[in-house]
């Protein structure tokens, strides 16, 4: 009888000690410290297969192919590219060039030394893809010290071919 | 005795110093007008003000220097190799105005690796780089390219005879049409046609790849103006690897293999003598030796396991191999990889093809093919008269458009030139090493930097001492001009010490 009852728990409990596990494993990586892309790249065998946390800006474009993207996420010393699906990139609104400051992401995903899905690239397979702060628009303030530097030069250019004319009369 | 150069020298010099900066100055117009229309203001104030100084200069030189004589020899010899460093040093300005440089230094070395084609950067947060700067890094490779004089024989000099002296000055001893100025056009021509070629196939692969399509066709003429140039900047940080794409890798290896051909074969294949690409000296040495060092590279790679499956090992190790043989130092892999990831060998493999190079009077830098041809004839030559009997008449020929014979001379020439440049290597690899880098770090380094290449392995980086930037910076100069007007300007400035 107990055994019999045994047995029909038996499912269940495998399913929460599961549950419990991932929980455990993602909360774990979720505050487990980011891995530098200078790390990852000077170690890329020892991180080669392992899950890991790398956290960057998002720049350039998010290239959409099928079903997933690929995201370039610079950590300020390098950028490593992320293979993500769709929805993970969704949130990502900003990304970084000369305009605008890029979200900052951080990435829960399985580093590639040579990723035999793409051609060898060094790369992340993004499991969980976290914004940690909104990117913005980078408003232009207009260099004051370049404009009358460009003024001054102006008027030097226009005395030497004023020179210039006088010269040949 | 050696005779001191007189003022009418240094007039002429200057006058034609003059037209090239005024010329120079006036391709700045296209990242003023690309910063005025994408609305940034600061980095078109930057390229205003250094027009304004390049015309400032232009100015002065050519009414304080001005003449109607033409050039000899050794004036424009001169002409070339000041130009060159003139270039650098307003081609820099620009860059360090937008802050993305630590140091004028380190514009400067982005500027003559830009404008030698060769690719190495100093450039940094490259990612948030304004998009009129980073056309300029690019029209830099492709102004360079071509030849920074070609742009002012094509537009701006009419018919002297001086022409061709600055022509030669450039590394070009061949011209395609019989005129020095057409060859110019001609050259430009090509040129154009290609840009506009790479440009369209390259932003449609970009926006299959998911770029937006302005992004697509921005990247589009960035990269090929930097692979058929074989330059190798890239618009980017992560340089190819940004894109995560066999299409734009084998639209890349395409422009970089036509890029590495010379202007005169393309010539002839335009004209249709399609079946001179098959019987070319120099396309058949660039087989060849693509086929030799790409299976060292391979056997190296393979050695350490450094690729899963063989087609990643193919499609990586065949990548950097060729972006190294023709010049153009694009990498789809990270430069600390070379050193962690591949064996020696692999590297060593990836050296060879840099110091090879491409074509003569193509926009490739190093000791070239048809140089390497004609030394491989005529060992063979020597070789035949040593097994052959006495009276045996030997005679090597090789095609090159046309049959030649080979002479004595045409093979002391090609030892010279490969001379220069081992020793350009040579010097470059013991600068690397006196500063704490390892032997083959230092000589990867160096070949790449010296054979105008641009493959890294880490070396060059923001934090590296100044005396190796200027070291580069001279490599990168000497190797893109073939020694000649560098020797001549240095002789130039003995001459004025030590001349009577």
């Amino acid at each position: 009888m107990i055994k019999h009852r045994l047995h029909r728990l038996k499912k269940p409990i495998t399913q929460i000690i599961i549950l419990i596990s991932s929980f455990w494993f993602l909360a774990s990586l979720s505050f487990a410290q980011p891995i530098s892309s200078t790390e990852l790249i000077n170690n890329a065998k020892l991180y080669d297969g392992k899950t890991v946390v790398y956290e960057g800006e998002v720049i350039g474009d998010i290239m959409q192919r099928g079903d997933y993207a690929w995201v370039n996420i610079n950590d300020g010393q390098n950028a490593i590219g992320i293979w993500a699906v769709v929805p993970l990139v969704k949130a990502i609104v900003y990304t970084g060039s000369y305009k605008s400051k890029g979200d900052i992401v951080e990435i829960i995903g399985i580093f590639q030394r040579s990723c035999a899905e793409h051609g060898g690239d060094l790369d992340i397979h993004a499991r969980l893809l976290r914004k940690i702060s909104s990117g913005r628009t980078v408003v232009e303030k207009f260099n004051l010290g370049k404009r009358n530097t460009v003024l001054i030069l102006a008027g030097f250019l226009c005395l030497i071919l004023i020179l210039r004319q006088l010269i040949r009369r | 005795m050696i005779l001191k150069p007189r003022i009418n020298d240094v007039k002429i010099i200057g006058y034609y110093l003059g037209k090239i900066i005024l010329g120079l100055g006036l391709t700045m117009l296209i990242p003023i007008i690309l910063g005025i229309a994408l609305n940034e203001i600061n980095p078109a104030l930057d390229f205003l003000i250094t027009l304004q100084i390049s015309l400032v200069l232009g100015l002065i030189l050519t009414k304080l220097c001005f003449t109607e004589k033409d050039l000899n020899w050794m004036q424009g010899m001169i002409v070339v190799s000041l130009s060159w460093l003139v270039a650098m040093c307003l081609g820099a300005i620009p860059l360090y105005l937008s802050n993305h440089w630590k140091s004028y230094l380190d514009a400067c070395f982005d500027a003559m690796s830009g404008f030698a084609t060769t690719g190495l950067v100093l450039v940094q947060d490259l990612d948030h780089l304004s998009l009129a700067h980073n056309l300029w890094r690019h029209l830099i490779m492709f102004i360079g390219g071509q030849g920074i004089v070609i742009v002012a024989l094509a537009f701006f000099v009419k018919g002297a005879s001086g022409a061709f002296r600055m022509y030669v000055g450039e590394a070009r001893d061949e011209r395609v049409l019989p005129n020095v100025i057409h060859t110019a056009r001609f050259i430009w021509l090509v040129s154009i046609v290609y840009l506009t070629l790479g440009t369209i196939a390259l932003g449609i692969v970009g926006i299959l790849n998911g770029m937006k399509t302005f992004n697509a066709f921005f990247h589009g003429v960035c990269v090929f103006m930097a692979a058929f140039d074989t330059g190798g900047f890239s618009p980017q940080s992560q340089n190819i690897l940004y894109y995560h794409s066999l299409p734009y890798e084998i639209v890349t290896v395409v422009i970089m293999i036509l890029g590495a051909i010379n202007f005169k074969l393309h010539y002839h294949i335009w004209m249709g003598d399609r079946k001179e690409i098959l019987k070319n000296i120099e396309t058949r040495t660039l087989f060849i030796t693509v086929l030799i060092t790409f299976c060292i590279t391979a056997v190296g790679l393979a050695q350490v396991g450094a690729y899963p499956k063989a087609l990643l090992l193919f499609r990586k190790g065949f990548y950097q191999l060729i972006s190294g043989h023709t010049g153009t130092g694009y990498q789809t892999i990270y430069p600390a990889q070379f050193i962690n990831d591949w064996s020696q060998l692999a590297l060593v493999g990836v050296i060879i093809a840099m110091a090879l190079g491409g074509a003569v009077c193509s926009t490739t830098g190093a000791i070239k093919m048809l140089r390497v041809g004609i030394i491989f004839k005529a060992l063979v030559e020597d070789i035949k008269r040593i097994i052959l009997p006495e009276h045996a008449i030997v005679v090597q020929k090789f095609r090159h458009i046309k049959e030649i014979f080979l002479e004595d001379k045409q093979a002391r020439s090609a030892l010279i030139i490969t001379l220069a440049y081992l020793v350009l290597y040579a010097l470059g690899t013991l600068a690397g090493m006196f500063f704490g880098h390892p032997f083959l770090n230092s000589l990867f380094e160096s070949t790449s930097a010296a054979a105008n290449v641009g493959l890294s392995c880490g070396v060059t980086n923001i934090n590296m001492p100044a005396a190796l930037k200027i070291t580069y910076i001279f490599q990168m100069w000497a190797g893109r001009l073939e020694f000649m007007s560098v020797f001549t300007l240095i002789g130039f400035f003995v001459a004025v010490v030590k001349g009577k």
